[in-house]
Order: structure tokens, then sequence, then C-alpha cells
């Protein structure tokens, strides 16, 4: 089962109540996303409109296809722009 | 396709820029030279008080006055909901973003913009300014980061508390939310120090500078329909942001691109477009508006200023055990700092075991923060490699040594989950140990410093297009406005796959209406994303060439390759054909299916980060406190410099810009929270005279995701200039320089506590 960490103590602590590691059931980062809303509500939300992933160390801004593996790690950080 | 090992015949030249002529010779049209007739001037009342509650707004003599033909407020825009949506530049609390651009119940810094008029010339629009009726209650104000943290400041939202703290505040707060990162425990990582360095550092707020100030031109045509012309980053981004301010379908806003005269991130948002809209919907004529060089400074967003604390503790060996840092950024009025990449950057470069780094993002009376290059790197990373450089003096050690032993490499995982791939720091470590710079004698009175900097670089979406015309020639357009060189970057590319010289190239950038949704110019993502889709468009136009040679030979399709910018039998089976040039294929395109181009969409990702290295030696006149810059290198990863000249041009321009933020740029503010040095004579960019020749050293570590191998390069060479100064300037004086600028009065001053 994928293993998401939330990486940065900031948006996303206030949907999981300060818990920072939990296991997610899915196989795609969409679906992911759905089941992060399920078990903390607006997490998902959240991380889709505000937030970049890093999927087993590489970032994606946008990462609907990407395929999710049984042991992968997924750490949720700040959405990354520039000057 | 990847070309990355290929015999390149384009791609690494030097061919002269397409948009140079024009802007020699002064013919490029900038946001400010567009007019159409009958056009009203608008100007908008900014706001004199720091921070003041708008009592009352009284327009009706402006309005009578002969000439005017619009005046709006805050009534003129529709109220949004106060949330974070993510349409273009980040996330974006469009609610924030409007009443930056109008204040709405309190003015809450000296420039915002309470209302605007448009009239028939420029000076009977500053009268109508000047009989517009503002009742302030002027209040309390706070500047500083950490004076706004303070539990006595004055409050500037009453709705803002603190985010990412558990339990949720009840009391509202400048600082809009924390941040925490960890990898490892930093504290038992301290324990097992041998050798500890900390201290306390600052930075001042600093304006991007670009030459040209803000400006657009628009049209409310009597059947809604919108024409923007304006001067940004994003043309997109400007349609996006408009239509939400105003509540306007997107599709009924059309955005032409000016020539964009420097933005560095500062024209990543918008401050007049909406309000032009409003002014031209109010008064049925198009409506220009441009800032003066003042209203740039106390109207648009400069980077945060910010207080550092950082420790660093490593064994005797050098090797980094642990590191700790607190950042502490302003954003400006409203929320919204780089504090996110602030807290993530300093410390990327290096593979340590523990790291705990605590970011405030903090509300105070000043412009609302825009990007500026790299946003927030520069000042995370002054503190993070002015430590290092302490601590390799503690250490006994020489300051490149202490960052090779610790750099991060491929499979270094750091502190915000990411592993690194594909990087390239340790060649640049390798390339300054080599280069002359490096290896020659510190001249007599001067002192050398090194410090190196790090940007993630982005990808995203972007789209192109390549027609194929009559003649022959070509027609490449992107959504990416072009600010460093990216016309010259997409022709040279699109020419590469093609197979012919980029002269036969010509790139524009196209408006909304005319090219698919292209993600603004920033986060050195064009030549990676923008340069993706067009050499995908570029690849789909030669298959279609292969296909109208096919027909012309009548053998099938895949019976003929592309080569030198010819279609040629692919073998002996497939016939004994004379090969087809794409000028002769051109010719006979209407008998063979019609036009000949291709358009391509992507959503980059997979954009290589970037790492470089500045080496500065210095001079200190120790009566004046003047510090000289008298020989200065930059070394960078560039994955593959494309354009290599383009590509030194964005080096050199990064360092200068950070010269002038270690050197002499700040904001000064009097007793009432009012800017006294808008303008260039006070606020001190470095001019040419102030700088020797920036030697850029290209290192080229293929980034495998892109066909060519970009990375990109425009972000990374503001990052280390603050500590590189900093730190030759430490070993010149024996006096550590912890706080920003390091101006004349400031390096004086910090002799003379240091009794020296």
């Amino acid at each position: 089962m994928p293993k998401v960490i939330i990486a940065s103590g900031g948006s996303c602590h206030q949907f999981t109540g300060g818990k920072t590691e939990f296991d997610v059931e899915a196989t795609t980062f969409r679906q992911l996303v759905r089941e992060l809303d399920k078990k903390y509500p607006g997490l998902g939300t959240q991380v889709e409109e505000g937030m970049a992933v890093a999927i087993d160390g590489e970032i994606f801004q946008d990462a609907y296809q990407v395929e999710l593996k049984p042991g992968s790690e997924i750490v949720l950080i700040p959405k990354i722009g520039g000057g | 396709m990847n070309y990355i090992d290929s015999n390149l015949k384009v791609v690494g030249t030097r061919p002269i820029r397409p948009d140079g002529v024009d802007k020699v010779t002064g013919r490029a049209v900038f946001a400010a030279d567009t007019r159409v007739s009958g056009m009203l001037w608008g100007k908008i009342l900014r706001s004199p008080h720091a921070h003041a509650r708008i009592l009352s707004i009284d327009t009706s003599k402006a309005e009578k006055l002969h000439g005017v033909h619009a005046v709006v407020t805050a009534k003129d825009f529709p109220d949004i909901a106060n949330e974070e949506a993510f349409v273009g530049e980040g996330p974006m609390n469009f609610r924030d973003l409007s009443y930056n651009v109008i204040a709405r119940a309190k003015a809450l810094y000296e420039g915002h913009a309470v209302a605007a008029v448009a009239a028939t010339t420029q000076a009977i629009a500053d009268e109508a300014l000047a009989l517009i009726d503002i009742k302030y209650e002027v209040l309390p104000f706070v500047i500083d980061v950490e004076e706004a943290m303070a539990d006595n400041a004055p409050i500037l939202h009453d709705d803002m508390f603190t985010g990412g703290v558990t339990p949720k505040p009840t009391k509202p707060s400048n600082i809009a939310k924390v941040l925490t990162f960890k990898k490892g425990d930093a504290e038992a990582g301290f324990k097992d120090a041998e050798v500890i360095v900390e201290g306390k550092y600052t930075t001042k707020p600093v304006h991007q500078g670009y030459i040209e100030p803000h400006a657009c031109l628009a049209t409310y045509a009597a059947d809604g329909q919108i024409t923007i012309h304006s001067s940004s980053q994003g043309h997109f981004m400007v349609r996006a942001y408009t239509a939400k301010l105003l509540g306007i379908d997107i599709a009924n806003i059309r955005c032409t691109p000016a020539e964009i005269g420097g933005g560095f991130g500062g024209k990543t948002l918008i401050y007049l477009e909406p309000v032009a809209v409003a002014l031209s919907r109010k008064s049925g004529k198009s409506v220009k508006m441009q800032m003066t060089r003042e209203e740039v400074f106390r109207g648009s967003g400069p980077t945060s200023g910010a207080a550092i604390e950082i420790k660093i503790g490593a064994k005797k060996d050098g090797t980094i055990v642990a590191a700790r840092e607190v950042l502490k950024f302003q954003a400006g009025a409203f929320a919204g700092s780089p504090i996110g990449p602030g807290c993530m950057c300093g410390f990327a470069l290096y593979d340590l075991p523990n790291i705990e780094v605590i970011g405030y993002d903090v509300v105070s009376n000043r412009p609302k923060v825009a990007a500026y290059r790299a946003p927030g790197a520069p000042i995370t990373s002054f503190a993070v490699e002015s430590a290092l450089d302490e601590l390799a003096e503690k250490l006994g050690m020489d300051p490149l040594t202490l960052r090779e032993k610790n750099a991060a490499k491929n499979g270094s995982k750091t502190h915000y989950g990411v592993t690194h791939a594909n990087i390239g720091f340790e060649q640049v470590l390798a390339a300054v140990k080599t280069h002359p710079h490096w290896k020659s004698a510190v001249p007599a009175g001067q002192a050398r410093g090194l410090a190196c900097g790090f940007w993630f670089n982005i990808g995203g979406e972007s789209s192109a297009s390549v027609h194929v015309n009559e003649d022959g020639s070509v027609s490449a357009a992107t959504g990416s406005p072009d600010i460093g060189g990216s016309r010259a970057s997409m022709g040279m590319m699109v020419a590469e796959v093609l197979g012919v010289p980029v002269s036969r190239v010509r790139t524009t950038v196209a408006d909304t209406a005319s090219i698919g949704f292209t993600f603004l110019t920033g986060g050195s993502r064009v030549t990676f994303a923008t340069g993706m889709a067009v050499t995908q468009a570029a690849e789909k136009v030669v298959d279609e060439l292969k296909k109208r040679a096919a027909m012309i030979w009548e053998i099938p399709a895949d019976a003929v390759e592309w080569k030198d910018g010819m279609a040629f039998p692919a073998g002996s089976n497939a016939g004994a054909f004379e090969p087809l040039d794409l000028t002769a294929i051109a010719a006979k395109a209407g008998r063979t299916g019609g036009p000949i181009n291709a358009e391509v969409s992507v959503n980059a990702q997979g954009a290589g980060a970037g790492f470089g290295a500045h080496i500065c030696d210095v001079s200190v006149d120790r009566e004046t406190g003047h510090v000289t810059i008298e020989r200065y290198t930059a070394v960078q990863d560039v994955g593959k410099a494309i354009h290599p000249s383009y590509v030194e041009g964005q080096i050199q321009g990064g360092a200068v810009q950070g010269i002038g933020w270690a050197l002499n740029e700040e904001y000064i503010y009097n007793d009432k929270g009012q800017l006294e040095n808008p303008g260039f004579l006070d606020y001190r960019c470095p001019v040419a005279s102030d700088i020797p020749m920036i030697e850029a050293v290209l290192v080229e570590v293929p980034n495998p995701r892109h066909p060519f191998g970009a990375r990109g390069v425009g972000e990374v060479p503001i990052v280390p200039p603050m500590a590189a100064i900093g730190n030759a300037i430490r070993r010149a004086t024996g006096v550590e320089m912890h706080n920003l600028p390091m101006s004349p009065p400031k390096v004086r001053a910090a002799l003379d506590a240091a009794g020296k």
C-alpha cells in the first residue's frame, strides 16, 4: 500500500489533525486524491489544487496519470512556481 | 525522440538573436508603445498611508471635471471568496489579489490603489485624482517582519488565523502560516556534532528592478468582447486573473503580449489590467494605463525581506551531521511569501542526515510580494552558505572541500521528500576546483568568497505550433512571452528537428486566441517545457513531410526517411528518387493534402534541478566601507545550452541582480511607513561601471527528460551572490556580515562595531 508523508507541516496538517504519515489504498494519483478526501475531508482537494507531490523521489506538479506501486512513497510538498 | 547524443548542427550554436535589431533600433513594441484612436488615459489614486481604514470616497467632483469619462472604486469590482485557487502562477487567493488591485475597507500599504480615473489626457486624469475626496482613519502600521510577529503588533487582517499549527488559533495574527520540514532527528544530530556554528541573518526586501514599468491598453467593446495588450510574463495568466477578478468568461478576453522589458518574476501578477478593463467598460472607450517608476516601487511587489536563524553541526572531519533553520518571511500586505521554496532550497544542495526547517509567512504594511528569480532561495542560501563558510573556517578546512564532502549527488534524499536524480552539483564543484580563478592566488588587498545555489526548475503546460509556409520557410509560434531569449531557442530546436538553417525559421509569441493555453514564463520552465512542445510539433511536421514525399513518389510513407532537411527513399528497395527538400514539398502542399502544420500541447514533467557555484574576489575600502567586486566567476550546470550566449546572459544577469541585493538595494521607509527611495537614483541597482565582466562557465550534465538535455538556467544564478560576496568581505575584514545590504555605511558600521 502506498505511504503518504506530509513533508511540510503547513496547510495539510489541519486536515489530518497533525498526523504526518499514513497508508492509502490507491494505484494511481487520481485515486489517491479521492482516497485522501475520504480519509481526511478536504485534504484531496488541497493536494490537488495547492500542492505538488514527490512520488518515489520525483516531483510532479500534475500527476493524474502517474501509477503508484504498493510501496510507493508519496510526499506532499508546497507547489513550486518561480520568478 | 531524444537528440542528446546526436550530431547537433543548430542547437549549441550562437545565431544572431531574432529580436535584436528591433530592440537596438527602438522599433520593438512594448506595452507603453501601444495606442488606439480615441483612447483614454487611466490613472490610479494611491493611499498615502501605510495602514488606514477607508471611511468614505467621494468621486463626484472628479466625475464632473471636463474630459473625465469614468471613475472606479472598489464598488466597481465584484466580491470574491476568500479561498485559494490554482489559475496560472501557483496557488492564488483571488480575494487577496482583488483587494491588492483596488483596496476595499482598508488601505494596507502606502501606494495601495484606492480609486482610478479615465480621462482624455494624462493631465486631466491627474487633476481628477486630486479631486477625489477620501476620508481615512489612520491606523498603526508595522513593516519589519519580526515586529509584525510580535504579540502587540497592529493586525492587518482580522480574519487571518495562523495556519499550520494545532490547535487552530482563536486570535487573529499577522503570521499567515507556519511550515515545518523535518528529516532525521536534528536535536540528536547536534548532540553528535563536534563543531557547531550558529547565527542570525537578515535580508531586505528588494525589487525585481525591471526597466519597463507595468503598462496595458484595454478595450471593452459594446458586445462584451475585451482585448488587452500588456506586458507580462504570461498573457494567459493576465487573461485568467482579469476574468476571475471581474467575473468575466475567459473566452471573452483576448490578450496580446507586448514585448517585455524585464520581469524577473515581478510580472507574474496583475495590477493595472482589471482596472483598465473596468474603466473601459464604464467609459465605452479604450483605456491605456502605465505606471510611473515611483508607482512601480510603491505599488508592485518586491520579494520578501527576512530574518533567518541558522545552526549547523559537523564532525571534525567536515561531515555535517545536523542543520536547523528558522525563516521568517515578509509577505507584504497579503499572505503568500515564497516561504515554501525558502524552506526547501537552502539545504537541498547537501546530503545531510538530520534537518529541521521552520518557516513563517508574515504579513506587514508593504506591497504584496511578487515572485523574484528563484523566489525564496537567495534568502535562505545567504544564511546557509554564509554559515557554511564560517564552519569551514572553524574546521580549518577549505570552503570548497567542505562543500564537496557534503554535496548532494544522485540518490541523495532531501528534507522535502525528493530524491535527487540526474543532477550535476558534483560536476559544478569539480569545475570550480579546476577553474583558473579558483586556482589563482588571491591578489594582494583582496579576498575571495565562494557560495553555491540551487533551484528546482519547473515544467508545466505549454503549447506550440509549427507551420511550413508555401515557400518552405517555417513559422513557429508558442504561448510563452519571450523574456530570456525563447524565440531564439525555440526556433533553433525547430530548425534542428527539421534539418533546416535557423534563418529559415521565424518564431513568434501568439496571443491567447491563437495558440493553446500556456503557463507563464517563470520557474525557468520555457526552454524545458515549451521547448518540449515545439520539438514535438516539429517532429509531427517531419512525419507529415515524409507522408507528402511518399505521396509524390507513390511509395509507402514508412519507406521515406528525413535527413538534413530532405526526404530520401529509405533504401534501394524504396525506389530511386532524387531527394525532396522542404521547399519542394511545401510547393506541392496544396496538391498533397493541404497546409503542413502541427500544434502540440504538453504538461511537461521532469524538469532537471539546477546547481551553481560562484567565486568572487572583492576589495574593501576600510575608510568608506565601499566594496568593489574585482573578479567574478559563475559556474552552473545548464543541462544543454541551446543558445550558449543567452545562457551566459542569464547567468550574468542573475549574478548582477544578486550583487545589487548584496551590496546596495533596500527600501527605506520614514516614520510614517512611507517609502523614501522610490526611484533608481536612490534605490541603487548596480550599473555596468559597478561590476567587472562576469565569467559564466557552462557545465553540461544533460537532463534526460528533455529531448536536447536542457534544464532551466535563469534562476540559479541569483542564489549564490549574496553569500559569496559576504564571505569575501568577511575574509577581507575579519567581520561577519550577517545583514543585507552590505552597503558602505553598513560595512563601515560593522567595522566600527568590531573596533577595526
